[in-house]
């Protein structure tokens, strides 16, 4: 079984303290809903658990433990959709399997688009993709690259309803396979969930 | 220059799955596509040569004899016009974060990312060097020393500027602040080159062999120094 605890993870961004002796765990299955209002440290601390943004103390751990670090077994979605505007949403995702993959197998690039609803546009340029559609085409990365964490910030930005509901049957869907996933949001999302609620700003 | 046209299709299952192959398929389609500005720095390499005998007058022994030095000032220029977008844009979309998380090591990304730019962008500058050559009066048998010149100096520029690149990422105006900082680490690259370029003259007392060996030397010794100094950099500057 999978697990990330925090201990007393601190996090400071350019001379300021953003997060201050925060302490969670999470387990296989299980999602960690990272709520707060802006500039509460949500996506900052996504980005510390996605090794982007350095520690200032306390500690991050992955157990059972593993050579590769909880970075290179994440997948990261963050504000920004990681397109390429020249290239189509097929070739964007073509690459991130590429990038990402694990040797754990994952869904063909045109497969993933088609189940988020994308695949009559997967030949477009990114440029052309309307914002949700950005989004999902960003979500399918998580289904192009089997990894055991995911990531999430703000996952449903720019979403539909009807889209909102198709990411989380995937996101309902990586958890009963034992992932792990921890979610920014501001939204409601309909799935058993833990809370992280981070305090006010420092 | 068509690399990439089959690729969609024939790559999903055989090929093997190589973040830096996909990496470098993925920078030569990005640059090769409109928008890219692959074609751009040989427009501006066009200008720069064409507006010189304007600037310097019809005296074409005159013109014959700064040719190498024009054509190298040239290519310095050109080669830095692109190079401010080798990281932004993909600290701007966000692609750079994952870049960052993944197993390959960034110093190899840096130079896949560095090889694929040079290829858009410095092979066709090595290419047309030899007809802007032409264009300036320059004596036959100098031209292929330029072309040659070009071809082991310009990856040297790209590497050095690769530095540049890294440490303005996150810097809205990084386009101006590139040149200012990477043009001084470029004369070495600069005045070996031009004196390579000018060996092949007839009338041109020097040996050609050195010049060559030490344009050499500073090619291989930015691909060795170059991506680390540069992964060093984005480490630092994208956080």
């Amino acid at each position: 079984m999978m697990r990330i605890s925090a201990s007393r993870l601190t996090i400071e961004r350019g001379g300021r303290t953003i997060l201050r002796n925060l302490d969670f765990t999470v387990d296989a299955g299980e999602m960690l809903i990272v709520t707060g209002r802006n500039g509460a440290g949500k996506s900052t601390l996504l980005r510390a658990l996605a090794g982007l943004v350095p520690l200032a103390s306390g500690a991050l751990a992955l157990s059972p433990s593993s050579e590769e670090s909880i970075a290179e077994q994440a997948h990261y979605i963050g504000h920004a959709d990681a397109l390429k505007n020249s290239l189509t949403a097929a070739e964007n995702l073509e690459f991130f399997a590429a990038l990402l993959d694990l040797g754990r197998g994952g869904l063909e690039p045109y497969a993933a688009l088609d189940s988020l609803g994308l695949r009559h546009v997967a030949d477009l340029p990114a440029a052309y993709l309307s914002a949700g559609q950005k989004r999902r085409a960003a979500l399918a990365r998580l289904l192009v690259a089997r990894r055991p964490i995911w990531l999430l910030d703000e996952p449903t930005t720019a979403l539909d309803t009807a889209s909102q509901a198709l990411i989380l049957s995937v996101i309902a869907a990586h958890l009963l396979t034992g992932g792990l996933v921890v979610a920014s949001t501001h939204a409601r999302l309909d799935l058993p969930a833990r809370e992280l609620s981070l305090g006010a700003a420092a | 220059m068509s690399v990439g046209a089959t690729a969609p299709a024939a790559e999903g299952e055989a090929a093997p799955r190589s973040p830096l192959r996909a990496l470098f398929i993925r920078e030569l389609r990005i640059g090769r596509r409109i928008g890219g500005g692959g074609s751009l720095g040989v427009v501006f390499f066009l200008m720069l040569v064409v507006l010189t005998p304007f600037a310097v007058g019809p005296d074409l022994a005159l013109l014959g004899r700064i040719a190498p030095s024009m054509l190298w000032i040239a290519a310095l220029l050109a080669t830095l016009l692109g190079l401010d977008r080798l990281f932004q844009s993909d600290h701007d979309d966000g692609s750079l974060d994952l870049l960052l998380m993944s197993k390959a090591p960034l110093e190899l990304i840096v130079l896949v990312k560095c090889l694929a730019h040079w290829l858009v962008t410095g092979l066709p500058l090595v290419a047309a060097a030899p007809f802007f050559g032409l264009m300036l009066a320059m004596p036959a048998g100098q031209l292929w020393s330029v072309a040659l010149s070009l071809m082991i100096g310009t990856p040297a520029l790209t590497l050095i500027g690769a530095i540049g690149a890294a440490l303005t990422v996150s810097l809205r105006r990084g386009g101006l602040l590139l040149p200012v900082l990477i043009l001084p680490f470029c004369a070495p690259a600069l005045i070996f080159g031009v004196a390579a370029a000018a060996a092949g003259a007839a009338v041109s007392p020097a040996p050609a062999a050195p010049p060559f060996l030490i344009l050499a030397a500073i090619s291989l010794l930015a691909l060795v120094g170059a991506p680390i100094a540069a992964a060093a950099a984005l480490r630092q500057m994208s956080e």
